[in-house]
């Protein structure tokens, strides 16, 4: 293919790009957007074959078979994947794309070893992508697990943790000064392992409502890694690509940790200062007041207004259509509803709206926390399914517990609270929430959609 | 002007349109605008595929394949799911 021809269509596709982030930042457009990204993508990848720079092609029956292998395991995956599921299998995603990020450099740093023709500038961008690429592999990895809950939600501190981090990032920094001055395939080895190993130590303290924005964060990671691999390989696309993503993610990112009331910095360098925390002694023998389904029923008969609460448990239940039924029902009733939207309830922010979405709930019933908040004492009934963390009043009254100064929904300002919940066991941070306890609160234990399926017929029958 | 200084200007002028695009985005589209990024830089793929396309021993052509289904996969799987994701907003959502 000629030269030119080839660089136009790269520019082509860094367009695509561009056009793909500007349709999925507008609900219009998001779609659309996302489609044009996916095609120029399509395009890069049939026109690499015909790369002007590349005169004897080799391994393209391995290439085909692993872009096959790829498709087979990516498609099914995000296919089948349950919303619930959604946040962990983008960790996963993201952090496979940091992996290959780092291959693709190292793969280019040893054929340049052969030839003995390595400049400074692009052993340092090698280095960069080697050492970001693994930590945002190895740390999404362990977002992964978080999420999935294969390993505990809540920050893993160790005594010391602070100092064994630290000195393991002294470390990757040595090594990659080692690197760029003797070169050599031992001193890569050693940063690699290293960044992978910072990579674990850096996500480990992070729980709760932070996990979101270090999925974004790392997402922005890879951005910027797939950019420095670019440089290395002297791709202009992968240059343009990657920093587009490197950028908008930091933005992304910022604005998520805004919406949740979080300092970046904080979550950034989380890892430096956090401290072994007493363990909250949970479930101890305070008196909660637990109800029958017909006793929520009753009391949401006689509301003048309800609000509803969503939480990570309405996805884990899948009840996101009987809560409309519920809320169809009350409505008929002369009821007012609305929903209660936290911007991170769930797992990631925006959950929410897209799981109600997803039942055909009214977008004129899905309210921002801002507008919700000044609303609670007019209301009657707060109907909580499946959510803690982000009504906890901790969030406001104990400084130091991992939520502080996030801002919550206020449901303790209305009239009675009922909490749908699995069990006592505190929500994803780990943090006891004292609203429970209070004589205003009903709990109704058990699965959300079960709960909800019995407080629908007992209405019906009221 | 050396090559290093026009990949240094595509470079910052990239950080600015990456910064602008998404200045404005609505907490709804968090998620599917964190996903949508990641498929995008699903595209190492095209520089798997350039080191891979060249690969001649053992160690390099193992480890760029490698590189090749990673990177189909967050590539692939990252569009599908953002799509996913937006199916759910269809006729609703922001729409209105």
């Amino acid at each position: 293919m000629n030269n030119n021809l080839y660089a136009l269509i790269g520019l082509a596709v860094a367009v695509s790009f561009i056009m793909a982030l500007k349709g999925l930042s507008a609900p219009k457009t998001a779609r659309r957007g996302n489609l044009i990204g996916a095609a120029g993508a399509t395009l890069a990848t049939i026109v690499v074959f015909f790369d002007p720079a590349q005169k004897v092609h080799h391994n393209t029956f391995l290439i085909l078979g692993a872009i096959a292998f790829g498709v087979i395991v990516g498609v099914p995956a995000a296919r089948r994947i349950q919303m619930t599921q959604m946040p962990q299998l983008v960790a996963l995603f993201n952090g496979v794309g940091g992996g290959a990020a780092a291959l693709v450099s190292i793969v280019e740093y040893l054929s340049l070893s052969n030839n003995s023709a390595r400049d400074t500038a692009s052993t340092i961008a090698t280095v960069f992508t080697v050492v970001v690429g693994s930590v945002s592999f190895s740390g999404s990895v362990i977002t992964f697990l978080k999420l999935q809950e294969i390993m505990t939600t809540r920050p893993v501190v160790f005594p010391g943790g602070r100092f064994v981090i630290a000195a393991t990032l002294v470390g990757v920094l040595g090594t990659g000064v080692w690197v760029v001055n003797s070169g050599g395939n031992t001193p890569l080895a050693i940063m690699g392992a290293l960044s992978l190993l910072f990579g674990v130590l850096f996500v480990l303290p992070v729980g709760g409502a932070d996990v979101p924005i270090v999925i974004s964060l790392l997402n922005a990671f890879t951005g910027l890694t797939v950019a420095a691999g670019g440089y290395v390989l002297d791709s202009t696309l992968l240059i343009v690509a990657g920093t587009l993503v490197g950028a908008s993610g930091t933005i992304l990112t910022r604005l998520m940790a805004a919406a949740m009331g979080r300092s970046l910095f904080g979550t950034l360098f989380g890892a430096f200062t956090a401290k072994p925390q007493a363990a909250t002694e949970a479930g101890e023998a305070r008196p909660v007041k637990s109800g029958s389904p017909d006793d929520v029923a009753i009391l949401l008969n006689y509301a003048q207004r309800v609000v509803i609460v969503p939480g990570f448990g309405l996805a884990v239940a899948q009840a996101q259509h009987t809560v409309r039924e519920l809320a169809d029902l009350l409505t008929a009733k002369g009821i007012d509803v609305a929903y209660g939207i936290h911007p991170v309830a769930g797992r990631m922010p925006g959950h929410m709206n897209v799981l109600l979405a997803e039942a055909n709930v009214p977008y004129e019933q899905l309210v921002e926390m801002e507008e919700i908040n000044p609303t609670f004492p007019q209301t009657d009934v707060v109907l909580v399914v499946g959510a803690n963390d982000v009504v906890n009043p901790a969030a406001k009254t104990t400084p130091g517990c991992p939520i502080y100064g996030m801002p919550i929904l206020d449901v303790g300002l209305a009239g009675n609270v009922i909490f749908l919940k699995r069990s006592m066991r505190p929500g994803f941070a780990g943090i006891e929430n004292d609203l429970l306890y209070e004589p205003k609160t009903t709990l109704l234990f058990g699965d959300a959609k079960d709960s909800l399926t019995k407080v629908v017929s007992a209405l019906k029958n009221l | 002007m050396s090559h290093s200084i026009v990949i240094l200007t595509i470079f910052v002028l990239s950080i600015f349109i990456g910064f602008e695009v998404v200045s404005k985005v609505s907490t709804t589209l968090h998620t599917p605008l964190m996903s949508g990024a990641n498929a995008i830089h699903g595209i190492i793929l095209f520089g798997a595929i350039m080191v891979a396309d060249k690969s001649t021993t053992v160690l390099s052509t193992s480890l760029s394949i490698a590189a090749i289904v990673l990177a189909t996969i967050n590539m692939v799987g990252g569009f599908v799911v953002t799509d996913r994701m937006l199916e759910m907003f269809k006729g609703k959502g922001g729409k209105k």
